[in-house]
């Protein structure tokens, strides 16, 4: 088990390989031969596959566009007042369409974490920090990523920190295009 | 609806691959096992069953639509009526249930549920991928992408509300590594000190490598009959089979994104998601006391899911009090924290206490020595088989594995299936599983129970 300061002993595997054109095989396919295959060990070859999907964020689109020009909307019940912090087109508790309003620019860490490890796609990114962000006056929570701290500091005292929004200048039309650092607007 | 039984089962050994094997002739290997188990041959057990539910999580893993189709006929069971049911980590849990459904509402009187994962067709990091997709794909996946940090988030909460530490987490390690030692269809069996969990390499914080399950090539099924489809069994096999009948079920829900999750007040808490071993003056003053303080329900930390799963399957089986009332869990620990959590989904204890109830004893196996200070005797072993954490997790193939495990141990064949009588639990009687998805998106809960 290596923890802190150990020395990698082990070269780095890759699932990178050599092409092969000649797969061994009996050259004789007699009764033995044919009885030996029970024992032959598993072929196991690679195969690349990749898609481009068109996705369509629907009637969500209103949130990102937002984003990509700083400003952070939610959703919210017109009778109740119930406000989503993430965009959600019908009320969950009234079954009707939602309004659009903006949501504050600043909240408070409501969890935390730091990930050493993530998913392929981010494994570049690591260690990153997420959070849940809470708002005054905001019934569900935001997730986001919290920079401008050392990662290494985590600790629960960051749960109730204030944290401020920040926006990507070149947007994405991602849900990063937003983002959250320390802080009060005062 | 009539009665169900839960006859028998096999599974396949959980590994981090299985090459020599396709997913059809893994599922085969633990057919074999239950149907020679029953005392059948093949081809009695085909004319015997009247049809399938297939079990698998993820196409992209098997890069293979309709693989439960190439089960299905790998086994011999065309042209006999199936369905695939999914439901991610909890899809095993819901086979079984669907299974039950077949059977108990008269629709089959032998039902096979199978259930298969092969995770090893990617590496780690793509596989964690796949199952991050099993979070909305616009707001959740493409900003954290990778379920331990969700998990921890959860927890962090969990630690801040309650108190909980990250030891009493690697208490739940130790417990089902050491629980596995004994169990030799599990992955990873593993004596640990709680040391060892938390010098493990960190993946997200406080969840370490041994705090979180890991990826599986595996595969479980589960046998079961009406009355007279158990008839037809023992008229087969020409032998009394033990009976283990399905007491209850129940299933639970909560949005998709842990964040939508609502707050409810007190007085919604206690109308709709108060067990009745809770409903006394002690622990409503208790929950007032943590509401005052700011606690809402289900917030991140709890499983509004696995609650009303379990609310619904006492109800069905007839349990108040399910720490007294039942003698065993397989419950879903893909992390030691959502261990913790479910305690109190379930009713162990209150909400809040699940990391002091994860330390105390309690849901240790009797005669086990852990190389921990416990203070309490076992009363209730949670996951005696070693669970998620240590057997390991082909998402397909879990809950039924769990089922496997909960029949053998009502049985009292342990000893027999395991070669190692140390994880039965004596006199078992009545045991249950848990089966969870998502961030606690999906729930189920079966009641089993031995009838002697």
């Amino acid at each position: 088990m290596s923890g802190k300061g150990t020395i990698k002993a082990r070269v780095v595997e890759t699932d990178m390989g050599t092409t092969v054109f000649n797969v061994p095989f009996p050259t004789t396919l007699d009764d033995k031969a044919l009885e030996a295959l029970r024992f032959m060990a598993p072929i196991t070859i690679k195969q690349p596959y990749h898609i481009d999907y068109i996705h369509s964020y629907g009637q969500d689109s209103p949130w990102f566009a937002g984003l990509a020009n700083g400003h952070l909307l939610g959703n919210r019940d017109v009778k109740t007042g119930y406000t989503y912090a993430l965009p959600r087109g019908n009320d969950m508790y009234t079954g009707q369409e939602t309004e659009w309003v903006e949501l504050p620019a600043e909240g408070k860490i409501h969890a935390v974490t730091v990930c050493y490890f993530g998913s392929e796609e981010f494994l570049p990114e690591t260690p990153f920090i997420l959070i849940l962000v809470e708002f005054d006056g905001v019934d569900t929570l935001l997730l986001t990523r919290l920079l401008g701290v050392d990662p290494e500091e985590i600790n629960l005292d960051w749960i109730g920190m204030p944290v401020i929004a920040k926006f990507r200048r070149l947007s994405q039309l991602k849900p990063t295009d937003i983002y959250f650092v320390p802080g009060t607007q005062s | 609806m009539r009665p169900v039984y839960a006859v028998t089962g096999g599974v396949s050994k959980f590994a981090k691959a299985r090459p020599d094997k396709t997913f059809q002739a893994v599922v085969k290997e633990a057919y074999d096992y239950a149907v020679g188990d029953m005392g059948l041959e093949h081809a009695q057990f085909i004319e015997a069953v009247d049809g399938s539910v297939a079990s698998y999580f993820s196409d992209h893993f098997t890069r293979q639509l309709k693989a439960g189709t190439m089960v299905q006929d790998y086994l011999g069971l065309c042209p006999k009526p199936s369905h695939r049911v999914e439901g991610g980590g909890a899809t095993g849990g819901i086979c079984f249930q669907e299974a039950w459904k077949q059977v108990a509402s008269g629709y089959m009187e032998v039902c096979l549920a199978y259930g298969f994962e092969t995770m090893s067709h990617v590496n780690t990091w793509t596989g964690n991928e796949f199952i991050a997709l099993a979070s909305d794909v616009s707001f959740d996946y493409p900003v954290g992408g990778f379920y331990s940090g969700y998990y921890a988030m959860m927890v962090t909460r969990h630690m801040k509300e309650f108190g909980t530490t990250a030891e009493q987490m690697a208490y739940v390690s130790v417990k089902n590594h050491m629980n596995a030692y004994h169990n030799p269809y599990a992955q990873k069996r593993m004596r640990l000190t709680v040391d060892d969990v938390r010098q493990s390499p960190m993946v997200a914080w406080p969840l370490t490598r041994l705090d979180i399950c890991v990826m599986s090539d595996g595969a479980a099924v589960v046998v079961l009959a009406s009355e007279e489809g158990l008839a037809r069994l023992e008229k087969a096999s020409g032998k009394s089979l033990p009976k283990v009948v399905v007491r209850g079920i129940g299933n639970g829900t909560d949005a998709m994104r842990m964040a939508d999750r609502p707050h409810q007040k007190f007085d919604d808490f206690v109308a709709n998601n108060l067990l009745d071993c809770e409903n006394n003056d002690a622990d409503l003053s208790y929950y007032r006391d943590l509401w005052k303080k700011g606690f809402r329900y289900p917030g991140i930390h709890s499983f509004r899911a696995g609650r009303m799963a379990s609310k619904q399957a006492y109800k069905n089986g007839g349990i108040l009090d399910p720490l007294e009332e039942l003698d065993f869990i397989e419950l879903h620990d893909a992390y030691t924290s959502s261990e913790i959590q479910t305690y109190e989904d379930m009713g162990l204890c209150r909400y809040g206490e699940g990391g002091a109830f994860a330390e105390s004893g309690k849901a240790f196996v009797p005669g086990i020595d852990y190389g921990l200070d416990l203070k309490e005797k076992p009363v209730c072993p949670v996951n005696p088989s070693g669970g998620l954490i240590a057997c390991g997790h082909p998402v397909g193939a879990t809950g039924l594995m769990q089922a496997v495990f909960a029949i053998w141990q009502l049985q009292g064949t342990v000893g027999k299936h395991f070669e190692d009588e140390t994880l039965q639990v004596r006199g078992a009687r009545r045991g249950t599983i848990h089966s969870h998805a998502g961030t606690g998106t999906y729930v189920t809960v079966s009641i089993l129970e031995a009838e002697r």
